[in-house]
């Protein structure tokens, strides 16, 4: 080790730790996307709580958006399937109320893969 | 069979890159059954075997040993043309320019460590940049950033301080003897 590659280690360990916070950003780039016949309607990033009212084709649904999770917390659909599904927390999870024509997608992390094989 | 009309006559030069090429070689493949954590994750350590060349012949001859070593050690791990193939040539390519820029730092103050940090580096910026504009086109990917660089600042440097060791044996061996 020569004094410059002291200097070099010290330049890439603050460039490193520089970078750890987005490892622990958590929901930054996490949303619930509520679509109405396909079109977005709403993101919500899912890092704080809220609760929404969708127009949809029959009436008005509720979402519930809560710290990494999110549900359809009331729908007028007849048989309440998207309602009954509970919360959604894991990538791509979808909730449809098709009677609504809404769907509450969860969106954005990187697991869009079942696995990779290498 | 007849003879061929054409005759390679290989050159010194050719025979001591394909020694170091066979080398890098060996260690790419050892290092493809080490279980990694992350997968991209790799120790890299045939990068030790470019970092030696670098210093001991030269920029010319690691561009031709670190190119050898991704396309022959990708056909020996039958990953040739595949994405795992791409990535590895990007990230060889990235680190290649950064060493070119990094062989000049003031050899005194800055060593193989440096170089190989700054290799490290590079090959994960590069191979970032193809993945998310090729093969995972999602901003999650930006996720693993800080793995990797962390990765990268961890293997750059155990490479490097191999490297380092093996090149001090070297000057030891020119020294004239009793000097030590």
């Amino acid at each position: 080790m020569r004094p410059g590659d002291w200097a070099t280690l010290l330049l890439c360990a603050a460039l490193v730790a520089a970078l750890a916070p987005i490892a622990f950003s958590g929901g930054a780039a996490e949303k619930a996307v509520v679509r109405r016949d396909g079109v977005v309607v709403a993101e919500l990033p899912l890092t704080q709580a809220r609760r929404i009212e969708v127009q949809g084709a029959l009436g008005i649904s509720v979402i519930e958006v809560q710290p990494g999770r999110a549900r359809v917390a009331a729908d007028p659909g007849p048989r309440q399937y998207c309602v009954r599904q509970g919360w959604l927390s894991q990538p791509n999870a979808v909730a449809i109320c098709a009677p609504n024509h809404l769907s509450l997608t969860i969106a954005g992390r990187a697991s869009s893969h079942d696995s990779l094989a290498y | 069979m007849t003879a061929s009309p054409i005759e390679l006559v290989p050159t010194a030069d050719d025979r001591r890159i394909a020694r170091y090429a066979a080398a890098a070689i060996a260690l790419s493949v050892v290092e493809a059954a080490i279980p990694m954590p992350l997968p991209g994750v790799k120790p890299g350590l045939a990068n030790i075997i470019t970092l030696v060349v670098l210093v001991r012949y030269g920029w010319r001859d690691a561009v031709w040993v670190t190119l050898l070593r991704v396309v022959a050690g990708s056909l020996l791990i039958g990953q040739f043309l595949a994405p795992g193939f791409f990535l590895s040539l990007t990230g060889a390519l990235a680190s290649l320019v950064a060493l070119g820029l990094a062989i000049h730092l003031p050899a005194r103050w800055f060593g193989p460590v440096s170089q190989s940090l700054a290799a490290a580096f590079a090959h994960i910026a590069g191979q970032l940049i193809v993945a998310r504009l090729w093969l995972v086109p999602h901003d999650g990917l930006l996720y693993l950033v800080p793995f990797f660089a962390l990765a990268a600042l961890l293997f750059g440097l155990a490479n490097g301080l191999a490297a380092a060791k093996l090149l001090d044996s070297d000057n030891l061996t020119k020294a004239p003897l009793g000097h030590h």
